[in-house]
């Protein structure tokens, strides 16, 4: 997909030990194969199907998704961290393609 | 497939992912929270919370949905919490169900009713 954009948001930095949220969005359609197009033919599924989220390599969370999540798939959820570091975050296409992005935080 | 020995032949697709997902363990009813709205105008996005502290991994159920699974989630050791947030889609009115695994290996399932004005599945 072509239009495909990753979006997150976390604090610049955050307290030792202390959780924060890590927000993220993927505009991406997530097709779930139900649909069919103005003939009448099914429209083939392509989701996000899989989305993880690791600080300096080790997982914050590891997630699989099904046609059941809404397009431009959002998730949130709770990070903590013991040193400043970086947040990588993969999501992984049906057509095999993978988006990532990286963000850096500090320790307060 | 040995494990699923006891359960009906007709047993439904929510039941079985249960039963993958538990082993058939027991499972028990606190300490596991959904959070949705009671009206959900838009089933194509249904915002929805599932916490359950001191989970290693959550799996979410939409059970009236013609596929059931919605997602599963495992939490690592950077995780800050057991907690998800994000957007389902629910093709009509029926009940939300979330199963956790602890951290103990003991399994914890809730679920929560919603009720769809305009279903989310396309079609």
């Amino acid at each position: 997909m072509a239009d495909v954009k990753p979006r997150v948001k976390i604090p610049s930095s955050a307290k030792a030990g202390e959780a924060f949220t890590v927000k993220t969005l993927i505009s991406h359609s997530m097709e779930s194969g139900l649909r069919k197009d103005g003939d009448g033919n099914p429209i083939p599924r392509q989701i996000i199907n899989r989305f993880t989220c690791e600080f300096n390599g080790t997982s914050v969370v590891d997630m699989a998704l099904e046609p059941a999540i809404s397009a431009n798939p959002y998730i949130e959820f709770d990070a903590q961290i013991d040193a400043a570091g970086e947040f990588t975050f993969t999501w992984y296409d049906d057509d095999g393609s993978v988006y990532t992005t990286s963000n850096g935080i500090e320790l307060a | 497939i040995a494990l699923l020995a006891g359960t009906p032949a007709m047993a439904s697709a929510v039941e079985e992912a249960i039963a993958a997902f538990t082993g058939g363990a027991e499972i028990g009813e606190s300490g596991i929270e959904i959070n949705a709205p009671e009206i959900a105008e838009n089933g194509n996005v249904v915002p929805i919370e599932v916490s359950a502290p001191g989970a290693e991994e959550i799996m979410v159920m939409a059970t009236g949905n013609p596929s059931p699974p919605v997602c599963r989630v495992s939490f690592g050791p950077a995780a800050g919490s057991s907690r998800l947030s994000t957007r389902i889609r629910l093709a009509k009115t029926q009940d939300v169900l979330a199963v956790a695994r602890m951290s103990d290996g003991s399994f914890v399932q809730t679920t929560r009713a919603v009720k769809v004005t305009i279903g989310g599945c396309g079609g």
